[in-house]
């Protein structure tokens, strides 16, 4: 194949001590000009790991390239010296990077920044370089590119960031792009506006891009063709079409089943019976206050209003800023409301003291996002379950048997109860956070953000385990997600945060078939391969 | 225990700590070796180390064994730095602590005395102390751990800060735990290495300040100081300059002991910390 | 502007601080035992209860303690340090003559601690865990355990006493009447050694510092970026690393002014420096309540200029303080 870059067999080893000796075992991988090329796999497969070695800029004397070869443009890379490979990067080889806010430097403005690869690689004068620098963002379509050209980064947007970084790494047309997951940081309204820059301009500039991602979604959305990558080696390479409707190898097929679908929503139930929550306009203002600032007030939450019934599951979905996290947190008063009641059998939350909260404290209960920060190091896995009951005066010896159920309910070995959080995966700790919240018998279940930390495979298996429960034991869960895909899979009613509001309200089958309201539209329309249906594929 | 392999690894923090340990057996076995008051005319003045074996580290200018106000210096130097240190560290925890958890008006009152405290260079400061309550060994001591708390108290309090919206701190708040067991049981646990690990600059800071002030001969003249025999020796610094050069290792090997082993307890305990990448 | 605003900020916020502080310490003084009229007295050889008391009038010792305070306050509002007793002048005078050399030393030890903290940083930082490394560590460590008057004793022996190359102390060469550039060469010929002497264990912390920013900066993703644009390692390194790893040390500048004058107190002992430092150890062998309350007044002054600057610098530095300020 006479490609613009063909990887030959590479390996790379890891320094000794490793939890494997090799990051890539004999990795082949080939892009033709003009071709976009998926990188897919979980985290620790190795794609990022590719994409240093292509760049020369493996991290350390230890982590090396063993063996193989990457050719590009008919060169050799790894034969190349570090000036001649310094040439080709930047130039020859524009990178783009997963968090715009760390790849840009804080204290340089952005237009500084992007003229440098003209300063090195370039004989321009400085007013050429100005004015190919604005040249340059106004290709990316940034507002205003001469102000974005002297702001530092914090004074961006996220995706005008990495608009920015885009405009630096294609600022020498080079021939190949390197997008190391660009779009994971980002909202999906702005991440489909990304997308489909980086489609458009390599359309234009018939440029190869390798494009390193976990989601299946933009795999779908941008890919020609698709590597599957798992503990460092490829393990399924093809036409985007075929690997996504037609894998092969089992561990595509996993991953690919492991995908929520949009096309068949839960079943529409109905609730008869009085509702065990019901939120009443509540609202949460922040002051930001200073001697010689100016006061500001945002509204995080306006108005919310809305009812859960027993064993029901309301998504609530939105943007980051749309105020989902901040109506969680109020639910379980980690924030104070200003405004509204949230009514549980028959008690109105909002309006308790902090002393009688405590004491009814089980009744609304809270599983976190981050499967690391949401358990203390320093105690067991059955310490942890225990603690709660214990702390509402049940005997230690009972609090432990408790324990030691729930382990078996949330599909844990009860064995590992004597065990640190830091000796489990991240799925098994959102289990245990999941007992933990369990062990109180909540009358309401506020999941926040639960599987977005995990690999797909996790966090279907996760998932799976919550529609489990929530069917056995009745579970009332209020599940915030900025994921339509895993609301979709989960929930019987919808709620569409936006600026603090709810916007859109409704059982989730009529949602997704027919959105009402305009920003509910655009939020669909975001859904990256929204018309790729994953394959019915039983999982391996 | 894997903390402690860790610590063992390196060459340099067990130099610190056999180093540390021979200054601890020094102070320890002082009354042994030297029952005699170091303090009191033991034979000629100014006699060179070595040019009398009954006083290997020579004389000073006043005829007191060297030696033994090496050996009674070494308590005095590590009791002041221990004490003054758990002084300095249980009074920064305690505010660090109150300050990050409570935040708001507590926090700014709070920070605004530890801001004041901080203004003010801490030697001047603690001129100013003993200059009122008078320089015995306790109130020495005492001042030194009362201008030592700041720094301290802010590390705590930056890591209470970090800590208290942690999300496993969040999941106890909703399981109904009250806020002293939230900080004792749960905060300052995880908030506590790294204060521990700084407890020994406070101590490596504090020995240079009581040495520092025996010099000027501010400090407790009625005890053995290293500090106060360098002040002694500076009369004769352009002969017998040895009366001031010894102390004055003496000084620098329990500063740099304590330093050494404050590294290898912060190299040994951060991996837990750092562990998520 | 936004600029000016925040520079603003930062300066109203330390009189509060200021305030406390002087309060405090005013209040702590009440607890000395003998004032400056005992002191007085005890010079004078002894005098009757009579004379004492109209001494107390005299200097407002005579009125209570909140009375007393109040006055203190209003007579700095308008920057009257009051009148020492022991050297018969003004406090402010007194402080304003021992001011300079204290200056100087300050600044030159800053300099050269700063400078030669962020070169050998730099250095070990760029063979981490290489033999230079170590070396730099290593002295780094023993320079931090030093204690500065022993060394400037040594400094001494060695420089002075032994070789005869510098000056053992004082702040220029008696009765050399030395004027102009001669006189600046001088006085600069008398502040080597002490500047070394006061910036050794300042060295240490900076040098340890500008280490440890330039690793973390190094690992940092837009290194990486700047390294994927292609860019030569110098480039890198100044342009996107040196620049982000100062921000520590310039923090460092400011926490370690009250350090630094407290140093001084010591190293113008050593080497009789007529300066604010030597004045506070003087003021506390005399009992001098009044002096020693007055240089804590100028000292704290002096390192809320010194954080005022700072926090300027930083600013100019760091674009993101501004904007939250």
């Amino acid at each position: 194949m006479s490609g613009l870059l063909s990887i030959r067999d590479l390996s790379v080893r890891l320094p000794r001590g490793a939890d494997r000796s090799h990051a890539l075992i004999g990795v082949s991988l080939d892009l033709a000009p003009n071709e976009i090329l998926c990188l897919v796999g979980e985290s620790g497969s190795g794609k990022s790991l590719t994409a240093a070695a292509i760049m020369g800029l493996l991290p350390g004397p230890q982590v090396f390239a063993e063996k193989g070869a990457i050719l590009f443009e008919g060169r050799d890379l790894l034969r190349l010296s570090e000036a001649e490979m310094r040439a080709i990067r930047g130039a020859r080889i524009g990178m783009i990077f997963q968090e715009p806010m760390t790849a840009l430097n804080p204290v340089l403005p952005v237009g500084r920044q992007i003229e440098e690869v003209l300063e090195e690689h370039t004989a321009m004068t400085r007013a050429e370089r100005v004015g190919r620098v604005l040249a340059l963002l106004e290709e990316v379509r940034i507002p205003d590119p001469a102000s974005a050209a002297r702001a530092h980064p914090h004074e961006l947007s996220g995706g005008q960031r990495q608009r920015a970084m885009i405009a630096m790494a294609l600022a020498l047309n080079p021939r190949l792009l390197i997008a190391d997951e660009p779009t994971t940081a980002l909202d999906v309204t702005t991440q489909k506006h990304i997308l489909g820059l980086i489609r458009e301009l390599q359309r234009s500039h018939g440029t190869g891009v390798l494009f390193i991602t976990h989601d299946f979604g933009v795999v779908a959305e941008i890919a020609d063709r698709v590597a599957v990558m798992q503990h460092g080696r490829v393990v399924e390479q093809g036409a985007a079409e075929q690997v996504l409707n037609r894998p092969s190898h089992p561990y595509t097929r996993a991953l690919i089943a492991a995908v929520p679908t949009l096309a068949h929503s839960p079943r529409g139930r109905d609730f008869p019976c009085a509702p065990v929550l019901a939120v009443r306009n509540l609202s949460k203002t922040y002051r930001a206050a200073g001697l010689f600032a100016r006061r500001r007030t945002v509204h995080a939450v306006k108005d919310v209003s809305f009812d859960l019934h027993r064993g029901e599951t309301l998504g609530i979905v939105g943007e980051s800023g749309s105020g989902k996290s901040t109506v969680a947190r109020c639910l379980v008063r980690l924030l104070d409301p200003d405004g509204g009641s949230m009514v549980v059998d028959g008690l109105d939350m909002a309006a308790l003291s902090r002393a009688r909260l405590r004491r009814e404290a089980r009744r609304v209960q809270m599983v976190f996002q981050d499967p690391f920060a949401s358990l203390n190091p320093r105690r067991t896995a059955g310490d942890l379950v225990a603690q709660g009951p214990m702390l509402h005066g049940v005997p230690r010896e009972e609090a432990q048997a408790r324990a030691a159920e729930l382990f078996r309910l949330v599909g844990l070995d009860p064995a590992a109860m004597s065990r640190l959080p830091h000796e489990f995966s991240g799925g098994q700790r959102q289990r245990i956070g999941l007992a933990r919240a369990l062990a109180m018998r909540p009358t309401v279940l506020v999941a926040d953000e639960p599987v977005s930390a995990l690999d797909v495979s996790v966090q279907a298996q996760v998932l799976r385990l919550l529609r489990d429960l929530r069917d056995r034991l009745s579970l009332s869960i209020v599940f915030i997600t900025h994921d339509l895909r895993v609301a979709a899979e989960l929930c019987d009613r919808i709620a569409v945060m936006h600026e603090g509001e709810i916007v859109e309200h409704g059982p989730t089958a009529e949602v997704f078939a027919a959105p009402r309201h305009d920003y509910t539209r655009t939020l669909m329309d975001s859904i990256p391969g929204r018309t790729w249906t994953p394959p019915a594929l039983e999982p391996a | 225990m894997a903390a402690f392999r860790r610590y063992l690894r390196s060459p340099a923090p067990v130099l610190g700590l056999v180093l540390l340990m021979a200054v601890i057996a020094m102070a320890l076995c002082a009354d042994l070796v030297f029952p005699r008051d170091p303090l009191a005319l033991a034979g000629r003045p100014l006699q060179w180390p070595g040019t009398n074996p009954r006083f290997w580290l020579g004389t000073d200018g006043s005829g007191r064994d060297i030696a033994a106000q090496i050996f009674h210096g070494a308590r005095v130097s590590l009791l002041i730095g221990v004490v003054a240190t758990a002084i300095a560290i249980a009074l920064g925890i305690a505010i660090g602590a109150v300050a990050g958890f409570y935040g708001g008006g507590v926090d700014t009152v709070l920070m605004r005395v530890t801001e004041a405290f901080q203004t003010l260079p801490n030697f001047i400061l603690l001129l100013v102390l003993v200059a009122v309550f008078g320089s015995d060994i306790v109130t020495v001591t005492v001042s030194i751990g009362a201008v030592s708390w700041p720094a301290p108290a802010r590390l705590t309090r930056a890591e209470v800060l970090s800590l208290r919206n942690r999300e496993f701190v969040l999941a106890c708040r909703t399981l109904g735990m009250g806020d002293l067991r939230l900080i004792l049981g749960e905060i300052l646990p995880n908030a506590l290495p790294p204060v521990i690990v700084y407890a020994s600059v406070v101590m490596a800071v504090a020995i240079l300040l009581e040495s520092a002030l025996a010099f000027l001969g501010l400090s407790d003249p009625n005890v053995a100081s290293w500090g106060n025999l360098i002040g002694t020796g500076r009369t004769v610094i352009r002969s017998e300059w040895y009366v001031s050069a010894i102390p004055g290792v003496a000084i620098l090997v329990t500063v740099l002991a304590v330093s050494l082993v404050g590294q290898g307890l912060n190299d040994a305990l951060n991996p837990r910390l750092k562990e998520r990448t | 502007m936004k600029f000016l605003a925040y520079a603003a900020r930062r300066l109203a916020a330390s009189l509060p601080t200021l305030l406390i502080l002087l309060a405090g310490l005013f209040v702590l003084l009440q607890f000395a035992p003998g004032d400056t009229v005992d002191a007085l007295m005890a010079q004078a050889g002894g005098g009757d209860a009579v004379m004492a008391a109209e001494l107390r009038r005299f200097y407002g010792l005579d009125l209570s303690v909140p009375e007393r305070l109040a006055a203190y306050l209003w007579r700095l509002v308008r920057l009257d340090l009051g009148f020492s007793a022991i050297y018969n002048k003004p406090v402010a005078t007194v402080i304003l003559e021992r001011l300079t050399p204290t200056l100087l030393l300050m600044a030159s030890s800053l300099s050269l601690a700063f400078a030669a903290g962020m070169v050998l940083g730099v250095l070990a930082a760029r063979r981490v865990n290489g033999w230079p490394d170590t070396v730099i560590s290593t002295l780094g460590l023993i320079f931090y355990a030093t204690p500065s008057f022993w060394f400037g004793l040594m400094g001494i022996v060695v420089f002075a006493v032994k070789l005869a190359w510098l000056p053992p102390g004082g702040y220029g060469t008696v009765g050399a009447g030395y004027a102009g550039l001669r006189l600046m060469l001088d006085i600069a010929w008398h502040l080597i050694l002490p500047t070394v002497t006061l910036a050794l264990i300042f060295l240490a912390i900076y040098l340890r510092i500008m280490r440890a920013a330039m690793l973390e900066v190094l690992n940092l993703d837009f290194v990486r970026a700047a390294r994927a644009k292609g860019l030569s390692e110098t480039r890198v390194l100044v342009r996107h690393v040196l620049r982000n790893a100062l921000l520590p040390m310039v923090t460092l500048i400011g926490l370690q002014a009250g350090t630094m004058l407290g140093g001084s107190v010591v190293v113008e002992s050593v080497f009789s420096l007529p300066g604010l430092g030597r004045l506070a150890y003087e003021s506390v062998v005399q009992r001098d309540l009044n002096t020693l309350l007055g240089i804590v007044f100028v000292s704290a002054i002096l390192v809320i200029v010194v954080n005022f600057v700072v926090d300027l610098l930083y600013a100019k530095l760091d674009p993101r303080i501004t904007a939250t300020g």
